[in-house]
């Protein structure tokens, strides 16, 4: 067999060469760029040439920290690399006048600094002494916002393809043993133990058998499987050939949403790489093992993210989930032994090759091992991605990575696994983030998406958000979810305009339980947990609204009678004027009432009130 | 094939390997409602009325796409078993029209039967019902797509004559319907009215033109009869109302064939009194044809009045 040594040798000299020079990196992933990082590299491109310096200009995807991009990244030859954030286009001057001919960081906008073998500067936090990142580890997401995403140098300089090769060396059930060790289970949501299932496919018997990779993420509020494949794509092929060879495939496909171009341009990219470099094709590596990949890009429906209307999509079907068993390891992709595993829990196969199962095994509690990509949005200061261990807490993900609840407000429940998952109150934050525990709250991990809701945020609203998601994406293929979801979110609908009645929350339940009970897939079955939980934890919020015809948090509009506070009210007029339904009347420089009956709750009034005289409760 | 014990509502049964839970339970004369479920073509599993509560299992189970197993133990009617059922059929009640008074398909109807049985007395949910037209744009079957209830059977019987598949699901959620290619009418689309969907629809999405309006289903008595115009033996239904045959409607198609328009309107001819004048699409349009052309005989008979000239 062939080696990768020669290649590895030079690749490194290459990258080192790379990371010796001055260098300016822009992060360049799809939060970067949306904050304008296209322009930050087109204004960087600029001013290098205009001073005519001697600078290596380069990108990488993003590090995880959204809330600050656009990030710039600057090292000089044998000082510490300095993350900036918030570099918007017309900071890039000032940053190379000063970071670049003068040497001298821009301290204040200075986010972190990895110093390497470099002395550090003062006053820049360290990368991993950082608020954000102390708690974090980072091996799934080790080369995210470090290394070029579209080079395959940088990859194999830094270990790429170690895995594929040391995997071909060894039998086939060694891996899967490998595997199994590591402890590895489904990072898409179920959790399902990864080994056990290449074990059922490599058991399975079939002349033909595929490896598939779900990228179809489509949870409100996760984008960890797109960091990933925009980060380091070739680590799920790499992942996917290991367990192409574990089980016996020859042919691979990527399942990713249409909505994520760059990911699929990027996988694109690393395909065409790869099979430059003979790492994919045929008799890889003159090892005998023959491995390719095809990506299909999905046409936007939520369920083909669950595995059986996945495969009904490749086969160029309606997406609509199948009835299991047979399971995918037994009749998958076109009726053959499939393994169909995320993106995640492939991008973390290599490592489990090169490192062993055991080292992957330390990481994690008793049941659940290994690190987890989480993504934090919502109500929170710093919305963005971060790989911690299993065996976290919440508390400590929230408030010291995420830093705590944007405007001081009170944190209120996290929803965790969008809408197949359910919220967590304030009192569970200390409980440790695995599989187990997360379940045993009625919620779920999912595929790692964390949504962070404040007291500002009305529970029975949030219950209908999610309704109204399962209700439009399911597939129609069964009744309860067909029909049950669309009814659960006219009753929810109901309780917040003031209609609804204490038999609702009745009803509710029977439904939560019928349809978790009776639907056919996993989504069905799971879409109810928005409402079970909301209803377990925060049922008084139900009560008020159904009872007292009130919404506590202040969010549901039918709810909310909108007051003029006569002691601040100065007279000015200025709600009167910009009241559409000329519900305000009053003397001039004399306190303003408001006609609860001719209101419309619009909340014009507030907004051009200048006194905060105009309180709505 | 080897045999499996397994016990349904304390009862022990021993039936072969591979035998569904709902055969083995009907088979030992348990009932099991099915709506989605046809026996030529199973496996489906979307209505969710069939399921029984099988004791370890983390839910409840679609006994139609389930398979026995050696020492499992089935309850076919226990508490979370009928609260599901129930709950199922009040929720297709919810966006279904109530006017079986007026409904061809009233007496003969599963959800009827279904909603009879679980003593459901109208629906508890209420909300959108769904307001589509009535398509009764093809001259021999009337679809009703507020009274489907996406069991699918339709689709996958079309599915099985080659070079048809005009049916399929469309869009998505509580907007999913049964619908030829974009959403069209059914006359626009490649249907060859053999109502091989009719047949199996249990519910009355879709029903005979020839027939609407003409008698209640208790007043109808079928005889079957089997078509006399190629070797495959299609078999049909001949409808009596009283002595007097007032239509032939399809009951199972022959080996190989996808049962025909063709020998549904030549029985008509045969038994009918006063069959409504046949038509065929010329030129993507329905219109009124002889009965010579509709049978494919206009030739045959064309060269009999030669001949009988000469």
């Amino acid at each position: 067999m062939k080696n990768l040594d020669q290649v590895r040798l030079k690749y490194q000299e290459q990258y080192k060469q790379k990371l010796g020079k001055n260098r300016i990196v822009v992060g360049l992933g799809t939060c970067g760029i949306a904050a304008g990082g296209d322009k930050v590299m087109q204004n960087v491109k600029e001013e290098v040439a205009a001073r005519g310096l001697d600078v290596e200009i380069d990108f990488t995807s993003c590090i995880g920290m959204c809330y600050r991009e656009p990030m710039v990244e600057i090292a000089l030859a044998g000082a510490p690399s300095v993350i900036y954030g918030d570099i918007f286009a017309d900071k890039v001057e000032k940053l190379i006048e000063s970071h670049i001919v003068n040497k001298t960081p821009v301290y204040e906008w200075a986010v972190i600094q990895i110093p390497g073998e470099a002395t550090p500067y003062e006053g820049i936090d360290i990368m991993e002494k950082s608020a954000y990142y102390e708690k974090q580890v980072r091996s799934v997401t080790s080369r995210l916002g470090r290394t070029n995403p579209e080079s395959i140098i940088d990859y194999i300089a830094t270990g790429g393809y170690e895995g594929i090769e040391k995997a071909l060396q060894v039998e086939r059930p060694a891996i899967i043993d490998e595997i199994k060790k590591s402890g590895l289970r489904g990072r898409g949501g179920g959790g399902f133990p990864t080994g056990t299932k290449w074990q059922f496919v490599y058991d399975a018997r079939g002349d033909k058998k595929y490896a598939v990779c779900n990228a179809d993420e489509g949870d409100p509020g996760a984008f960890m499987d797109r960091s990933v494949l925009e980060g380091d794509p070739h680590s799920v092929l790499e992942g996917m050939m290991i367990a192409g060879y574990a089980i016996g495939a020859d042919e691979g496909y990527i399942y990713c949403r249409a909505e994520y171009p760059l990911a699929i341009r990027r996988l694109n990219l690393a395909i065409a790489q790869a099979e430059e470099h003979g790492l994919l094709g045929d008799n890889i590596l003159d090892s005998g093992f023959s491995f390719r990949i095809k990506i299909k890009a999905g046409a936007g429906a939520f369920v083909c993210g669950e595995e059986t209307a996945l495969l009904n999509s490749i086969e160029g079907l309606r997406g609509m989930p199948r009835v299991r068993p047979p399971f995918p390891a037994n009749k998958g992709l076109w009726q053959k032994p499939t393994v169909l595993n995320n993106v995640e829990t492939y991008a973390n196969v290599p490592f489990i090759i090169r490192y062993g199962g055991d080292w992957y095994a330390d990481m994690g509690t008793e049941m659940s091992k290994g690190s987890k990509v989480f993504c934090l949005t919502g109500k929170v200061n710093n919305t963005g991605l971060m790989e911690v261990p299993m065996g976290i807490t919440l508390r400590d993900i929230i408030f010291s990575i995420g830093g705590g609840i944007q405007d001081g407000k009170k944190f209120k429940a996290v929803q965790s696994g969008g809408p197949s998952g359910g919220c967590i109150p304030a009192e569970h934050l200390d409980t440790s983030i695995d599989y187990d525990s997360l379940t045993a709250l009625g919620a779920i991990m999912g595929s790692g998406g964390l949504v962070v809701m404040d007291e500002t945020t009305c529970m029975v609203d949030v219950a209908k958000f999610f309704l109204n998601f399962t209700q439009l994406e399911s597939c129609g293929k069964c009744t309860p979810c067909r029909e049950g979801t669309k009814r659960m979110l006219e009753i929810l609908q109901r309780i917040c305009d003031g209609k609804g009645e204490m038999e609702d929350i009745d009803t509710l339940d029977r439904l939560c339980r019928v349809i978790k009970n009776t639907a056919l897939c996993g989504l069905g079955q799971t879409c109810p947990n928005p409402i079970a939980t909301t209803l377990r934890y925060f049922r008084s919020e139900y009560e008020a609204h159904i009872i007292d015809k009130r919404c506590p948090a202040g969010v549901c509009s039918a709810l909310l009678v909108y007051t003029i506070l006569a002691n601040k009210c100065t007279g000015c007029g200025a709600c009167v004027r910009s009241c559409p339904a000329g519900a305000i009347t009053g003397e001039k420089k004399g306190p303003h009432a408001i006609d609860t009956d001719k209101c419309i709750k619009c909340g014009a009034c507030i907004q051009k009130c200048k006194f905060d005289a105009i309180i709505k409760a | 094939m080897a045999n499996v014990i397994l016990t349904i509502n304390g009862k022990e049964i021993v039936v072969k390997a591979g035998t569904t839970v709902l055969d083995a339970a009907q088979e030992a004369g348990f009932f099991i409602p099915t709506f989605c479920h046809d026996p030529l073509n199973p496996g489906f599993g979307a209505c969710r009325i069939c399921v029984v509560e099988i004791k370890g299992a983390r839910t409840l189970v679609a006994s139609c796409c389930t398979e026995v197993a050696h020492g499992m133990v089935v309850e076919t009617e226990s508490p979370a078993v009928v609260e599901a059922r129930k709950t199922i059929i009040e929720l297709l009640l919810a966006n279904h029209p109530a006017d079986c008074l007026t409904c061809d398909k009233n007496g003969d109807c599963r959800l009827q039967d279904y909603a009879y049985r679980y003593d459901i007395r109208g629906s508890s949910f209420r909300g959108e019902k769904h307001n589509y037209p009535i398509d009764d744009s093809n001259p021999y079957i009337i679809r009703d797509m507020n009274k489907c209830i996406l069991c699918g059977r339709c689709v996958r019987t079309c599915e099985q004559v080659q070079d048809r598949q005009v049916i399929n699901f469309a869009f998505r959620g509580f907007n999913t319907k049964v619908a030829p290619a974009m959403d069209t009418e059914l006359a626009e689309s490649d249907c060859v009215s053999c109502a091989r969907c009719l047949v199996v629809c249990p519910v009355g999405a879709l029903s005979y033109k020839n027939l609407a309006g003409k008698a209640r289903a208790y007043e109808i008595r079928k005889e079957p009869v089997t078509c006399p115009f190629c070797d495959a033996g299609c078999r049909f239904d001949l409808n009596y109302k009283g002595e007097k045959v007032i239509g032939v409607t399809a009951k199972e198609s022959g080996e190989g064939r996808p049962l025909c328009l063709k020998g549904r309107l030549g029985l008509e001819l045969l038994y009918v009194d006063k069959p409504l004048t046949p038509m065929l699409k010329k030129d993507d349009r329905f219109v009124e044809v002889s009965w010579a052309e509709v049978l494919g005989m206009d030739n045959v008979l064309k060269k009999l009045i030669e001949l009988k000239s000469n």
